[in-house]
């Protein structure tokens, strides 16, 4: 009974309500509210498993977290449990679009701890497989990120040229896509002269295809609208907040390892950074496309100057001999099996080594006890850093804009998430 | 190693920056050491965050960009009975344990864009309390670097305006980056999810 004469009460009071013309109801306008949207981990144009808290207003982005870690691996870790040269391998599974990049800076942080220096012949085919990981580095970025914004042709034409790179370091490493081409105090094996002939079609033919993503981009409408004045950083906040690589010179600062502090052949080789001004998504992918060309000039005049020599340094303690002489010869087995069981043991200190990887500084830095594995080893991922700087470009920016600047900063969760 | 492989410092300003950091900071610049042509300076703790603006805003120096900061755990650095060796040598020799009050490092590795040179910064943290001042005020970039030494290494950083972990759940207990914890990890940290 109870129950009834509330509900009745109840029902007359609304009535009266609705009866009342001057009373108001008020509801909250849903426009005034914000609105919390969770984009990702499993997102397609998060680049993998990067996951973003966006705060909305309307579809206007108020704020960002980024919230990352669901590849880390520990890899860290792992490399303190491991020799030198078996962490090497590891590093592939960074960037996993340009392995030779990270081989090459594992193996020169280690080469510098140790005091050991590969022979010219080594340096240059280093330089030639790390300016190519670059070409593979950035068409995948590039293509990405036209599919990002709409443009499902570009993504198939880039990743038709990235075929075409995967069959030339087949030839050069042995393998497609985990490389490990690197080892300490040189090179896995020699390039060969098909693999020579394979890589100087592939730097011929390059620049045309180049053009053909050029023509379909460069001028495109749509494009344009989705990437000119979208995500803009300028040059003093992006160096502030840690900005690194293509993202960087996008704003304007000319800031490249190959020039800052010349590492292997860099300084024998004239290629010009890349700087454009605007700092948007747009000024990102001219970089990128501009980089490209510079790096298959800097691959041409390396093929042009490669002398012939060993492709190991001549230090038996320190580097893998040669494995037919593994099998027939005692002294070069016992210091296989003394580097492969124990390790090469640096003298006690730390170093901090990077070079420009793809997407920026790939840096290491390792602190050695004297035994044959690191005690600390620190990757400085390039990704990690430049995607720091994610919130501070999509603020006031629209919704659809998020994706177009995830695909402009380029980032690789492996190496993010080490 | 030939004259250009000398990469990060520049000899005059390398001289020029102990000069000058040990005019400005005196006694709490503790030791300035070298390692292959790389400067590594070590810095009263209390001190960081005043040394890395000093560095930055003096106009001849100017390390305006922060690359990279890591910490470091160094208990049991200098026992090397934790090299396996083939032969399996029983080490006899049994240095000091390293202080629990240096317990930990955080290391801080700057670039300066206009001089083309790079320095080290080292702190030493306590064990029992690891507590450091943030520089997030100097580099906006100090950021996630400083959480996630936090996350590797459980060293709290006063001042920083956001100190979650950044890779490992919120939840987690444990440092994975400390020495004590083991390279297999805890069973049963992680709770699986369920079926």
């Amino acid at each position: 009974m109870s129950t009834s004469s509330e509900n009745k009460k109840e029902i007359s009071q609304i009535l009266k309500v609705l009866e009342d013309r001057d009373t108001n109801v008020v509801i909250d306008d849903p426009l005034e509210n914000y609105m919390v949207l969770n984009m990702g981990p499993q997102h397609p144009a998060t680049h993998g498993v990067l996951r973003l808290l966006v705060k909305l207003e309307g579809e206007t982005v108020v704020d960002c977290i980024p919230e990352m870690g669901y590849l880390h691996r520990g890899y860290e870790k792992i490399a303190e449990a491991s020799t030198y040269m078996e962490f090497i391998p590891h590093t592939d599974r960074l960037d996993y679009i340009s392995p030779i990049a990270n081989n090459v800076a594992i193996t020169l942080a280690i080469e510098k701890l140790a005091g050991i220096e590969a022979p010219p012949r080594a340096q240059y085919i280093r330089v030639i497989g790390a300016e190519l990981a670059r070409i593979s580095s950035h068409l995948m970025a590039i293509g990405a990120m036209a599919m990002d914004v709409g443009a499902m042709t570009v993504f198939l034409w880039a990743f038709r040229e990235r075929e075409k790179l995967y069959d030339v370091f087949d030839l050069l490493t042995g393998v497609r896509f985990t490389t490990s081409y690197t080892r300490i105090g040189g090179i896995a094996q020699d390039m060969t002269d098909e693999t020579k002939a394979a890589i100087e079609r592939f730097i011929d033919e390059f620049p045309t295809h180049h053009h053909e993503i050029e023509k379909m981009l460069n001028r495109n409408r749509i494009f344009l609208d989705r990437t000119v004045g979208v995500g803009v950083i300028n040059g003093e906040t992006g160096l502030d907040v840690g900005l690194t690589g293509a993202t960087l010179r996008a704003s304007g600062v000319e800031h490249d390892l190959r020039t800052f502090s010349p590492y292997l052949v860099y300084d024998q080789l004239s290629f010009d950074v890349i700087t454009e001004n605007d700092g948007d998504c747009f000024a990102r992918y001219m970089v990128r496309m501009r980089e490209m060309l510079e790096s298959v000039k800097i691959v041409r005049q390396a093929l042009d100057k490669i002398p012939q020599g060993p492709i190991k340094a001549d230090m038996p303690k320190k580097v893998l001999p040669k494995k037919e002489r593994v099998y027939t010869k005692m002294e070069e087995l016992i210091h296989d099996f003394v580097i492969v069981n124990d390790g090469i043991d640096p003298e006690p200190g730390e170093i901090y080594s990077a070079i420009e990887g793809s997407k920026g500084e790939l840096g290491f830095y390792i602190k050695s006890n004297g035994s044959g594995r690191p005690w600390r080893l620190k990757i400085r991922s390039p990704s990690f850093c430049n995607l720091q700087a994610l919130p501070l470009m999509v603020k006031g920016q629209m919704i659809s804009d998020v994706v177009a600047i995830i695909g402009s900063i380029d980032p690789i969760m492996g190496e993010a998430d080490k | 190693m030939n004259a250009k492989k000398s990469w990060w410092n520049n000899p005059i300003m390398k001289e020029k920056i102990e000069e000058k950091l040990r005019a400005a900071f005196g006694e709490d610049i503790l030791t300035v050491a070298e390692h292959r042509d790389e400067l590594t300076v070590e810095v009263k703790r209390d001190r960081i965050a005043e040394v890395c603006r000093f560095l930055k805003e003096d106009p001849e120096l100017s390390f305006n960009y922060l690359s990279d900061i890591c910490g470091s755990d160094m208990l049991d650095f200098e026992d090397l009975s934790s090299r396996k060796s083939y032969l399996a040598v029983e080490h006899e020799h049994r240095p000091e344990p390293v202080p629990n009050e240096e317990r930990f490092e955080v290391i801080y590795n700057m670039i300066s864009l206009e001089n083309k040179s790079r320095i080290r910064l080292k702190v030493k943290v306590d064990g029992e309390n690891p507590i450091c001042p943030s520089i997030t005020s100097v580099y906006k970039s100090a950021d996630w670097y400083e959480r996630e030494t936090f996350d590797m290494f459980g060293i709290t950083f006063e001042g920083h305006p956001d100190m979650r972990r950044i890779y490992m759940p919120e939840e987690y207990e444990y440092y994975p980056l400390r020495k004590d914890f083991p390279l297999m990890g805890v069973p049963g940290s992680i709770p699986l999810p369920r079926k």
